[in-house]
Order: C-alpha cells, then sequence, then structure tokens
C-alpha cells in the first residue's frame, strides 16, 4: 500500500518533470546554429530557394516557434514522435528499431560492470593487505583512468586484427542468415567485446566504491558482534558488511541504468554497434531536431524511471529508509 | 614528388585494358563493400547526395553513360540523334527493358521522369531543364527533347544520378516524398534493393532480368555501414569487406592498407564528378576584398606541398578556374605557382595592415584539418594571420549560408561542363545567402556573367571554346576563389575484384561490371 502511493506520487511528478524536459529540450535546440533545410540541401550538393522551401514548409519549419513547439507537444501526447528529415522515417520507429540493440548492450555491460565490480571489491576488501587485493585495486585504477575509446580501438587490434579471436565490428555476420541459436551466438560473439570495453570503466568504479565502503563497513560495532558471535568469516563478510556496504553502489547502480539509452554513443560508434547513441551523435551533426528530441525524451524517461526504481530499492536494501517522502 | 601510391595508381591505370581481357569474366558470388556515411534513403532523383548516388547507381539507370573522357555511351537510350540547329535530340530506347517489378520501361516513364517527378523534386536537373522548352514521347520507345536555345552540356546531363530514371506506374499521381516505395526502390538497373537494416548493412540483389546479356556477373553486394574510420580500415585489413570506396578510410591510412598483399588502388571512376577543393575567400569585404590579397594568397599556398603529403600525391594541382579534366580549359595562363616572396610584395603594395583573418576548415575530417594547418602556416610565412575557426558540418553550412567567414575551405563536383559545375561558382546572379553552394564569395563581374551565360548557349563547340577562353583569363587575374587541388579519391579493392572501374561515374555505376576472380 505505501509501495502503491509511492509509484504514483512519483509517477505524477515524473510526468511534470517530462513535460519541462521537452518544453526545454525543444527551446534549447531552437538555440543550435545550423538551418536543418540549408544542412540537407547541403548534403544534397546542389540546392536552389525553392528545394529549400519545399523542405522548410515540409517539415513545418517555416512556421513559428511556438506553432512548432504545440504540434510537437501535442503529437507526443499521441505518442506521435513526428518525422526524421533526414532519415525519412518515423521518430518513433527509427527509435524502436534501435532501442533493442542499445539495451542488450549496455544492459549487458551493466549486469557486467555491477556483478563483477562488487565481486571483485569484496575480494579486495577481504585481502586488504595482500598482494592480491592490491593487484586487483591497480586494475580498477588502470581501466578507470583509460579511455574508453583506446580501450576499445586496442581491443579490436588485439582480439580481431591480430588473434582473430572475435568480429571486430557490427551487431551480426552480414549475409550468414543465421537463425535461432545460432543467430545468438553470432549475437554473442559480436557482443563481447563492446560490451566488455563499456563494462570496464563502471566496473571500476563499482569495485573501488564497494572496497571502500566494506572497509569501513567492517570497523562497526555490529561486526565485532558477529565475531564475538563465532560466525564464519564469509557469513559477516557477506551477512553484515556487504549488505550494509550496498547503498552508495545501489546510488551509482541508478545513475548508470539511467544512461543505458544515450550512454554509448562512443562504444556503438567504434564498433558499429546499431544502437540510439549512434542515432543520437548523427541526428545533432545532421540537425535532426525531431529525432534528437524524441531520443532525448527517451533518454529522459528512462532516467526518471530508474530514479524510481532506485528509490525502491533502497526500501528493499535498508527497511530504515521506509518514512522518508 | 611522386609518392608510392600516385605510382601505383598510375601503373595501375597502364595496366588496365589488358587486365581487363586478359581473362574471361566468370559469373557468382558477393561483394561486401562500406557506404560512408549511411544514406538519408535510397530513391535517386528525390535524394542525390554522395552515398545515395553510390549505392542507388547500382538500382538506377540513366538515359546514356559515360566513360572516362565523358564520351557518351548508350544505356538505356540505344541511340540518339542532335539535329544540326542543337535544339532538337532524338532519344532511341531499347525495348526490351523492364523495371524490377516487372513492368516494361517506355519512353512514357523518360517522359515522367524528367518533366514531372525532376521538375518537382531535382534542383540539379531543374538547372537543365530551365533551356528544355518539351520534351514528348514520339512512340513507345522514342523521346524527343526539344530546347530554346542550344545547351552546351545538355548531353553530358543524362547520367543516373542527374537525370534518373524513375517508374511512372508507381510515382504518378502520388505525393513522391510519401511514396510507399520509397523503401523498395524499383528501378532498371542491374541489381535490386533487398533489404535495409538501419545502421549495419544495405543489401542488393542480383537483377536476374537485367537486359544486358550476362551481366551482372556478381550475385549481390552487401553495403556494410561503420561510423568510424579506424573500424572501417580494420574491416578491410580483416577481410570482411574488399572494396574501400572513396572517402571510407582517412588519408593517413591508406599506405598501410594499400601495402597489404593483393591490393589494388585506383582514382578512375570520378572524371564526370572531378571533385575541385577551393579556398573561399569573401570578397565583400575585410583584406579578402582586394585582389591583391587573394593574389597573395594563391602566390604563399605550397599546393604541391599539401597534394603530396596529406593526398598521398593523388590529385593534381589546377591551373585556374577549369580543372584539367573540365572541357574547354585554357592552358596559356600565367600558374600560380609557390612564391612567398611575390605574396609578400603583392601584400606590401596593397598596404596589408596584418589584420587577422578567419579560416573555416571543411569539418569532413581529419585530412581537411590538417590541411588548413598546412594553409594557416603558409599564410603566415608571408605575413598573414589567421584564426582557425573548426565548425561541424551543420555550423559550417550556416556559416557560409550566412557569408560569415574570411576564408573556407570546400569543394565541389565540376559535372562534366563547365555550364554544369563551374560557372555557378562566378555568376553574379547566383549570389544568395543560405546556401553553401553558390556564389558564396560574392564576386560581381558584369563581364564574366555575359561570357558565362554566352558560353552555355553557343553552339558549335569552337563558339563555346573561344568564350571559356576569356573568361578564364579574367578570373586568372581576379581570383574569386582559390583553386587548391583537383581531388583524386582512391577506391582500393582486392585485385582480383576485376573490371570495378569502368566508366567516368564508375565509382556509382562500376559494379556492373565487375566480377570475382575467386
Amino acid at each position: 500500500m505505501l509501495y502503491a502511493r509511492l509509484i504514483a506520487s512519483r509517477l505524477v511528478k515524473a510526468v511534470i518533470v517530462l513535460f519541462l524536459i521537452i518544453i526545454f529540450n525543444f527551446v534549447l535546440i531552437q538555440l543550435a546554429p545550423g538551418d536543418p533545410a540549408a544542412i540537407l540541401a547541403g548534403e544534397a550538393g546542389a540546392t536552389d530557394e525553392e528545394f529549400l522551401n519545399q523542405l522548410r514548409e515540409r517539415f513545418g519549419l517555416d512556421q513559428p516557434m511556438y506553432v512548432q513547439l504545440w504540434h510537437y507537444v501535442s503529437g507526443i501526447a499521441t505518442l506521435d514522435f513526428g518525422f526524421s528529415y533526414r532519415q525519412q522515417m518515423p521518430v518513433l520507429d527509427l527509435i524502436l528499431a534501435r532501442l533493442p540493440a542499445t539495451l542488450l548492450l549496455t544492459g549487458t555491460a551493466f549486469v557486467l560492470s555491477l556483478g563483477l565490480g562488487i565481486l571483485a571489491g569484496s575480494l579486495a576488501a577481504a585481502r586488504v593487505k595482500k598482494p592480491s587485493g592490491s593487484l586487483i585495486m591497480a586494475l580498477a585504477l588502470l581501466f578507470y583512468a583509460t579511455p574508453l575509446f583506446w580501450v576499445a580501438l586496442m581491443a579490436v587490434v588485439l582480439f580481431s586484427v591480430y588473434l582473430e579471436w572475435l568480429p571486430a565490428y557490427g551487431m551480426l555476420t552480414v549475409g550468414a542468415g543465421h537463425t535461432g541459436l545460432a543467430l545468438a551466438l553470432d549475437v554473442g560473439k559480436h557482443l563481447i567485446l563492446p560490451a566488455t570495453t563499456l563494462a570496464l570503466f563502471f566496473m571500476a568504479i563499482y569495485t573501488r566504491m564497494t572496497r571502500a565502503s566494506m572497509i569501513e563497513a567492517s570497523q562497526q560495532d555490529y561486526v565485532k558482534t558477529a565475531r564475538a558471535k563465532g560466525l564464519s568469516n564469509g557469513v559477516i563478510q557477506r551477512r553484515h558488511i556487504l549488505r550494509n556496504a550496498l547503498l552508495p553502489i545501489i546510488t551509482l547502480a541508478g545513475l548508470q541504468a539511467g544512461q543505458m539509452v544515450g550512454g554509448a554513443i562512443l562504444t556503438e560508434t567504434v564498433f558499429a554497434w546499431p544502437g540510439i547513441g549512434r542515432l543520437m551523435f548523427e541526428a545533432l551533426q545532421q540537425r535532426d531536431y525531431n529525432l534528437l528530441l524524441g531520443i532525448f525524451f527517451f533518454s529522459a524517461a528512462l532516467v526518471i524511471l530508474f530514479n524510481i526504481v532506485t528509490d525502491l530499492v533502497y526500501r528493499l536494501a535498508d527497511p530504515r529508509i521506509k518514512e522518508a517522502p | 614528388m611522386k609518392t608510392p601510391i600516385a605510382i601505383a595508381v598510375a601503373a595501375a591505370a597502364s595496366l588496365g585494358t589488358t587486365a581487363i581481357t586478359a581473362d574471361e569474366p566468370k559469373s557468382g558470388g558477393v561483394i561486401d563493400t562500406i557506404i560512408q556515411p549511411e544514406p538519408p534513403g535510397l530513391v535517386l532523383g528525390m535524394i542525390q547526395n554522395a552515398p545515395t548516388r553510390t549505392v542507388a547507381g547500382n538500382i538506377y539507370e540513366g538515359l546514356l553513360r559515360y566513360d572516362t573522357d565523358l564520351e557518351p555511351m548508350p544505356q538505356l537510350a540505344e541511340s540518339w540523334e542532335i539535329s544540326d540547329d542543337g535544339l532538337t535530340y532524338t532519344f532511341h530506347l531499347r525495348d526490351d527493358v523492364t523495371w524490377h517489378d516487372g513492368e516494361p520501361f517506355t519512353a512514357e516513364d523518360v517522359v515522367f521522369s524528367a518533366d514531372v517527378f525532376h521538375r518537382e523534386l531535382n534542383p540539379s536537373a531543374r538547372a537543365v531543364l530551365q533551356h528544355i522548352e518539351s520534351i514528348e514521347a514520339l512512340d513507345e520507345h522514342t523521346v524527343e527533347f526539344t530546347l530554346e536555345k542550344p545547351f552546351g552540356p545538355f548531353l553530358i546531363s543524362f547520367e543516373a544520378g542527374t537525370f534518373t530514371m524513375v517508374p511512372e506506374h508507381i510515382y504518378a499521381g502520388t505525393e513522391f516524398r510519401d511514396n510507399e516505395a520509397n523503401n523498395h526502390p524499383i528501378g532498371t538497373g542491374p541489381f535490386k534493393f533487398d533489404s535495409w537494416d538501419r545502421g549495419t548493412v544495405i543489401q542488393l540483389v542480383k537483377n536476374e532480368d537485367y537486359y544486358e546479356e550476362d551481366l551482372p556477373y556478381l550475385d549481390g553486394i552487401n553495403w556494410h555501414i561503420i561510423p568510424d574510420g579506424a573500424s572501417r580500415a580494420v574491416a578491410y585489413e580483416n577481410g570482411t569487406v574488399d572494396v574501400l570506396p572513396y572517402g571510407t578510410v582517412e588519408n593517413f591510412d591508406i599506405p598501410r592498407l594499400t601495402e597489404m598483399d593483393n591490393t589494388c588502388v585506383t582514382d578512375k571512376g570520378h572524371e564526370y564528378f572531378s571533385p575541385f577543393a577551393m579556398l573561399w575567400m569573401n570578397n565583400r569585404e575585410g583584406p579578402t576584398a582586394d585582389k591583391r590579397f587573394r593574389q597573395a594568397v594563391m602566390y604563399a599556398m605550397d599546393r604541391e606541398f599539401a597534394r603530396d603529403v596529406l593526398w598521398n600525391g593523388l590529385g593534381q594541382v589546377p591551373l585556374g578556374a577549369f580543372g584539367s579534366n573540365a572541357r574547354f580549359q585554357n592552358d596559356d595562363l600565367a600558374p600560380y605557382d609557390h612564391d612567398p616572396e611575390r605574396a609578400r610584395e603583392l601584400l606590401d603594395e596593397m598596404g596589408y595592415d596584418g589584420e587577422e583573418v578567419r579560416l573555416l576548415p571543411l569539418p569532413y575530417g581529419e585530412t581537411w584539418t590538417r590541411w588548413a594547418e598546412a594553409v594557416q602556416q603558409n599564410l603566415k610565412e608571408v605575413g598573414i594571420e589567421v584564426r582557425t575557426e573548426a565548425t561541424d558540418v551543420g555550423g559550417w553550412n550556416q556559416r557560409l549560408g550566412d557569408w560569415d567567414y574570411d576564408l573556407a575551405f570546400t569543394y565541389l563536383y565540376q559535372y562534366g561542363d563547365p555550364a554544369l559545375g563551374i560557372s555557378r561558382t562566378y555568376l553574379s546572379d547566383n549570389i544568395e545567402k543560405g546556401s553553401p553552394w553558390n556564389n558564396v564569395e560574392g564576386y560581381e563581374n558584369e563581364r564574366v556573367d555575359e561570357l558565362f551565360n554566352a558560353a552555355a548557349t553557343a553552339f558549335p563547340d569552337e563558339e563555346r571554346e573561344k568564350l571559356y577562353h576569356e573568361v578564364q583569363e579574367i578570373l586568372q587575374e581576379d581570383v574569386p576563389v582559390g583553386w587548391l587541388l583537383e581531388l583524386g579519391f582512391p577506391t582500393i579493392y582486392r585485385c582480383d575484384v576485376k573490371n570495378l572501374v569502368t566508366s567516368g561515374v564508375g565509382v556509382n555505376d562500376g559494379f556492373k561490371d565487375a566480377w570475382l576472380d575467386r
């Protein structure tokens, strides 16, 4: 009951926030230099005034801004996100076509980084003064400090060009015509490099955070009590230290999850992964405003959604949070 | 200086003809190649940008094709006649051509494409259409174009990308841009559209009913879409793709790729476009408004260096406004050699006070950025202070369209004839805000206008030549824009892909004749 009310009130707020985000994005994008019609015409390599006017009229760019805004907002209310000038397709179709690829990539990276990060962090916390613990932390620091695109390129050079173990780019083998299990394996093979690349950075953060937070928790009185009770070290680490150390990690995981739609631009570009991040980057360069606004909308919606989820998970992990609104 | 790649290209060119006849073509096999960037759509005529032309040039056709000397060859028209006064062009169409959906291709399709479809949608075709009085189908397989006045470049306008033949039975009476068929283009070409997985691949398959015997040899073409330049190079290195068309890899990757086994390179197939790199100089205000300043810029730039170092030795340093592939080039002009001393003299003479000028590089990748740096350095050597202002493509379009620049890089296609590709840069009635492709520099010269306009409609060619030679002399003196380089865009491919580039538009219609020697 409490949860239902909480979720309802959060959803109402979410709709208001989304509405403000739409208006803010719309206004912001109008301020960017570059006329979409001129860019489309520019790409065509030849143009005349008639062509420019045709384009402006077709996409409603000749209307005053408040009329455009009204069309846009009233369109979204009916789930009509408009038409992409450059890709010549409805924005919603474009986004929905790319969304699964991105969610597969960022979802895998999310699970991978969270799982391995917590694991590595707990191991490092349990081995504070041992060489193996230091090794884990050194690796984490390395992954944390290395730029993503460089890791990606080096991974391609090593695993695709020299060792020829893994495909360098794309989501599936073009022309192979796989189905069923063979298709899943093919996609899985293509997924390894980009997902790992994307996961490394967050994994490093989770590792460092888990370790620090566990070391702090391990000095608490209840841990001494548990030891005095005679519990085994493993049980103390898992039940008493890790669980109490989880809150900051949940916060961070919520942030990472919110970035799942738009947070993989670099990785998707380097690995030619047909996802939303790439679509967004191209839309930005081509001043494909409707498409850009559509992607912003989805990203914002996802951030808000994961904020709500994070709040709920907090309450599961730490029942003391219950009373807060 | 000749770089190894320039030598390889030259060697390939001289071997070309013998290599073609040495083996009997084999049918079969699919080619994997790359298209960069991903095209916005594939209906040629509705969209004319470079990636669309490159992919859809295999799906659609024009009435004519052009060899590497830009002489017309039969395509959908098997023969043609021109009346003695240069006003009437009669095309005899093949009678065995069908669209990809099985409908016959007829003279009505030609009339519809030219008179209705392109007139409404296609700015580059409109530039030719304004000279046409009427287009008539005389019978099912004969079309007659009547011109108001002779128009020299008329016969060179029938390339697939300019006057694309589109099916009347699909488009007539519909809202062209919203037609469902746009997602599944129907042409007459050697390859049919199969599928487009956005962001991943465009697949074309062999047109089994193609009207030319045995053609095409290939079973299909896969155009991979890979947004990152380094990843595109890797795709060739690890054998995923066999052909790297123009512009798919950065110039500094090219020497490494061409050293690989079984790798050939050619700069053919661009003759029709002959891309010409230029430096816009704002003729309206600032130091660039003084022609002595513009001449000084020409003398200050080391264009040979740019070609040899940045472009791997491919391309030609142009003499003046007309490229070496252009018709009616005047060879007697005084060249602008690299002469910093002369540049300094000119700047002294005009009393240049060291006012800073703004330079906009072309936002098309590393090579162009480095080129801007090289020019900046050249200009600094003669005492011109340059501030480089980087933009993205959208910002660049806007800045040029608003004339908000002093110097700016660009490159333009020549389209085989001065009246199509060259005069547009210098005619004063082509000055209009909002487009980066017209007379952006703001050059106005009445005599130049007269000469270009007269030359476009003069007849026969000897008359045109006289007028064009005179206009080139004026331009050489006035330097409305800087002439940088006739670009040589290399196509890199495995040597066992045979007959890849066979025409002056070969980068766009080449797969028709190609076959795999495997």
